[in-house]
């Protein structure tokens, strides 16, 4: 069977286990009249017995499906003509590949050697065999653990504890994703980052000037050293980011004091989630507008100045990345500008200050914190922002401050060397995980420093 | 004392004094006051023009240029040994029919050039559109009909109006002959925007006349599928393992401390441990939904999760205590009376998870959801792109064509979001409950 008929049929059979069980339990008191006689309800012993018939099954299966690939392609090789067998690791790789193509159904069998045929039907073969056998063993584990269970159900067995005992560990486990996905994250990365720096010392990428990650085809190539100082993409990043906080901070902190102080309740109720509206959009639908629209106006104003306006400007991605922003700084300070007690503005107040002076004096001050907790998370995001500066700004590593020209930045880089065809060995793709690290440690940085200083801001207020 | 040294105001001076910095004190205040409304309505305006510039662009997108021809279905050409054979009907030169069926349309276009030009005013796709409908009927073979046949992408262009007339032969992509053919099929009522039936169906494609959204559209929903299978089952546990069961202790601290920090982290680093781990480790093959779905659960977890114990938290303590104080444990009290409960907020998160999900696009380059599709994508293995990732391809089209379709996908990307987030709007209005 094929695993996903496998897994029907397992549900199938899981679907069974607890009818048998629950109807085992009635039985043995006889009938529903006599419920009262059994430990647990009957649905827990079903339960008991689905549990035992599925979960056992389906990690033997998981196993299996893992391992399957890998034991067959060994079995595979190890059958090989002996001169394709000692072919370096890289041809035989390639080999493999044309097996699996072969096997996959993308090549026409007829297109290829005899060898590769031969292995993929030697392939075919073994997977046939493997998956027979873990029918088997799936369905006689299952129906095993079915009839062993039924014949231990007693009155007196304490199903529910155990399967709330099973439940608790199944929440448990699923709590546990949380930290594997960042363990995931750092150990990728940072595994892939640590090859790259085996290759390019760490302070020729941190502190370099030159980008411009070409390596070599041959070792005699005319520029063949690519050159991988990061500098010019951080202080992209940086002028980027900066053009959108420069943006994105007024607008959102004004239309937070408005919103949260001097709107009337009904311009806020439909004020507040339109403007939010403007967090629910794509990042993809700004970078169009921003490389459809604003570039071009931005390099046509530029024009009428006199001024020499690239097209893929920095302030073009700034300014659109800006206005994305906006929302998450305006909710963010609105928030913090709410939890500020009443009776801060009423002392100022009492003292004879104008809204505008108990805001910018005593309701600011106080939420100031917080705020600027917002705007940190706010930058966090500029930084890692990807698709509006994939489409709206360049590939250029050039390393300047003027707003006008264009710059490029780390997200940028890291699709421009990973998307198409890559070798995971060859510098140019390592170094994407290396400027992920960065992007990593620093996002990771801010956001600690954020969440930190917004929650000391919220206990002092509670 | 200095105070005695200093000369006494009268009252009419200090009423002055103050009634000066009264006028600056208002005067500040309504100037903060409009700066905030300013900052308010600019915000509003990016939003308005935002929309304005996608669906001015866009809605041309669902209507495509057709020229109505009369075609005689030659059987010399179709059919030239009479056997009605579907194979060789299917293997038939319709190009060959419409060529000739536009040269007696146009009696002027003589020589290979302008007969050649005047083939290029149809689309590259128009035969197989004549071909399906011989396969399918071949009592056609000889007889003439009139029929919308799909214009090429220039031919669009020019009937939307983005094609410029005055500017000189050369640097047109239309010549002066084929846009006197155009203006005369026109003043004729034979050229029409008609219904794109291609966009709404079809699979991508290089020409921009035959490109759809289907293909993307299904890869989506096979992702946004897998993601809602796997990370709301995943995300609600963990929020009652935190909420209802775990003790706090370090452990715990460590988990939530987690979450709070991944809901943060770019997208574009998930992309990079989908390629490391799933690609990489796992071998699991590049451009499916099942890796995308994958990259996106693990994205939309945090989201789910806050929401949950949101939900989970805003269910009173009272709850709890009189279902265990009849008796009920620990799993029954949170099965069967608190998260039923709490289930309204945290399909609302789940709804703004997914939405987030769909709109998500720079993980999935990560993973090689860049590829050109063709077909539509008919399970979770097969390779797909995705609505956003269409978008992205679409905008780096060089063919002016595109960027009304890009437009359209978008248009039809946010029509999901928009529901979406109602759907959330509303599940949160219906169900909220103060307690």
């Amino acid at each position: 069977m094929t695993p996903v008929a496998l897994t029907l049929a397992l549900c199938l059979i899981t679907v069974g286990a607890f009818w048998i069980g629950k109807s085992r339990s009635l039985a043995l008191v006889g009938g529903t009249r006599r419920v009262r006689h059994l430990h647990s309800l009957p649905s827990h012993y079903g339960l008991m017995t689905a549990m035992w018939c599925a979960l056992p099954a389906l990690l033997v299966m998981g196993l299996w499906l893992t391992m399957q690939d890998a034991i067959i392609l060994r079995l595979v090789v190890d059958h090989l003509p002996a001169g394709v067998r000692d072919l370096s690791a890289n041809d035989l790789s390639l080999v493999m590949n044309d097996v699996r193509n072969v096997v996959a159904g993308n090549v026409p069998a007829a297109s290829v050697s005899d060898t590769v045929r031969g292995a993929s039907a030697e392939y075919i073969g073994l997977r046939g065999i493997s998956r027979m056998a873990l029918t088997v063993v799936v369905l006689v584990m299952s129906i095993g653990a079915i009839i062993v269970v039924r014949s231990r159900i007693t009155p007196e067995l304490r199903a529910r504890n155990r399967v709330e005992r099973v439940v608790e560990w199944l929440l448990f486990g699923c709590s546990t994703i949380a930290v594997f996905t960042t363990l995931g994250i750092v150990a990728s990365v940072a595994f892939e980052a640590f090859r790259f720096f085996s290759m390019i010392s760490p302070i020729d990428f941190l502190f370099g000037t030159s980008w411009s990650p070409q390596m070599a085809i041959r070792a005699d190539q005319v520029g063949s050293s690519g050159s991988f100082g990061a500098v010019p993409l951080f202080a992209g990043t940086a002028l980027i980011s900066f053009i959108a906080m420069a943006i994105a901070v007024p607008i959102g902190l004004f239309s937070a004091i408005y919103l949260a102080e001097y709107a009337h309740p009904k311009f806020r109720t439909w004020a507040k989630p339109l403007l939010e509206v403007l967090a629910g959009v794509p990042t993809v639908v700004y970078g169009f507008f921003a490389a459809l629209t604003i570039g071009p106006a931005l390099r046509g104003w530029g024009e009428s100045l006199g001024l020499d306006v690239a097209s893929e400007s920095a302030l073009a991605a700034g300014f659109v990345m800006g206005i994305m922003i906006i929302p998450f700084v305006s909710s963010l300070a609105d928030d913090m500008i709410s939890a500020v007690p009443q009776s801060l503005r009423d002392g100022a107040y009492a003292l004879g200050a104008t809204r505008s002076e108990t805001i910018r004096q005593v309701v600011l001050r106080a939420a100031l914190p917080g705020i600027v907790g917002g705007v940190l998370l706010a930058v966090s995001r500029a930084i890692g922002e990807t698709m509006i500066v994939v489409m709206a700004a360049g590939l250029a590593a050039n390393l300047t401050a003027n707003p006008l020209e264009a710059v490029t930045t780390v997200t940028v880089q890291i699709v421009t060397l990973l998307v198409g065809d890559q070798e995971f060995d060859s510098p140019k793709t390592l170094a994407a995980f290396a400027l992920g690290l960065v992007l990593f440690v620093v996002t990771l940085a801010l956001n600690v420093l954020a969440l930190h200083v917004v929650r000391k801001y919220r206990e002092q207020y509670e | 004392m200095n105070s005695t040294n200093r000369p006494r105001r009268t009252p009419a001076e200090t009423q002055a004094i103050v009634e000066t910095s009264l006028r600056r004190r208002y005067w500040a205040e309504r100037r903060f006051r409009a700066y905030g409304f300013t900052a308010v309505t600019a915000g509003m305006l990016f939003l308005v023009y935002l929309f304005f510039v996608i669906f001015s662009n866009g809605l041309g997108a669902f209507q495509q240029t057709r020229i109505q021809v009369s075609i005689f279905y030659d059987p010399q050409l179709i059919d030239p040994t009479g056997s009605r054979n579907a194979e060789d009907l299917r293997g038939a030169d319709y190009a060959g029919v419409i060529r000739a069926s536009l040269r007696t349309k146009f009696p002027d276009a003589e020589g290979r050039a302008a007969s050649r030009e005047l083939v290029r005013l149809v689309s590259g796709s128009a035969p197989f559109e004549l071909q399906k409908k011989v396969v399918a009927d071949p009592a056609l073979i000889g007889t003439t009909e009139n029929v919308w046949l799909l214009a090429s992408d220039t031919v669009d262009l020019l009937r939307k109006g983005h094609i410029d007339r005055s500017l000189a032969e050369a640097e047109r992509p239309l010549s002066d002959r084929q846009l006197g053919w155009i203006d005369k099929v026109q003043a004729g009522g034979a050229l029409a925007l008609k219904f794109n039936k291609t966009f709404v169906t079809g699979g991508d494609s290089r020409e921009p006349e035959n490109a759809g959204i289907w293909g993307a559209a299904v890869g989506s929903f096979f992702m946004l599928a897998l993601t809602l299978l796997l990370s709301f089952p995943i995300g609600v546990a963990t929020a009652i393992y935190l909420e209802e069961f775990a003790n706090r202790n370090r452990w715990t601290d460590l988990i939530e401390v987690n979450i709070n920090n991944l809901a943060a982290v770019p997208s574009i680093v998930f992309g990079l441990l989908g390629l490391a781990v799933f690609i990489g480790f796992f071998g699991l093959p590049r451009s499916a939904p099942l890796v995308g779905a994958m990259v996106l659960t693990l994205l939309t977890l945090p989201t789910i999760i806050i929401a949950s114990r949101a939900a989970l938290k805003a269910v009173p303590p009272s709850i709890r205590e009189a279902a265990l104080g009849m008796g009920a444990s620990k799993i029954q009290m949170v099965t069967h009376h608190v998260l039923p409960l709490a289930m309204p907020g945290m399909l609302t998160g789940t709804i703004i998870g997914m939405a987030r999900a769909l709109g998500e696009s720079a993980p999935l380059l990560m993973i090689g959801m860049v590829a050109f599709v063709v077909d539509i994508p008919r399970g979770v293995t097969d390779a797909a792109t995705a609505l956003p990732v269409q978008v992205f391809l679409w905008s780096d089209s060089p063919e002016r064509g595109f960027v009304e379709k890009t437009s359209g996908a978008i248009i039809v990307l946010l029509a999901f979001l928009v529901v979406m987030n109602t759907t959330a709007v509303i599940l949160r209005k219906r169900f909220e409950r103060r307690w």
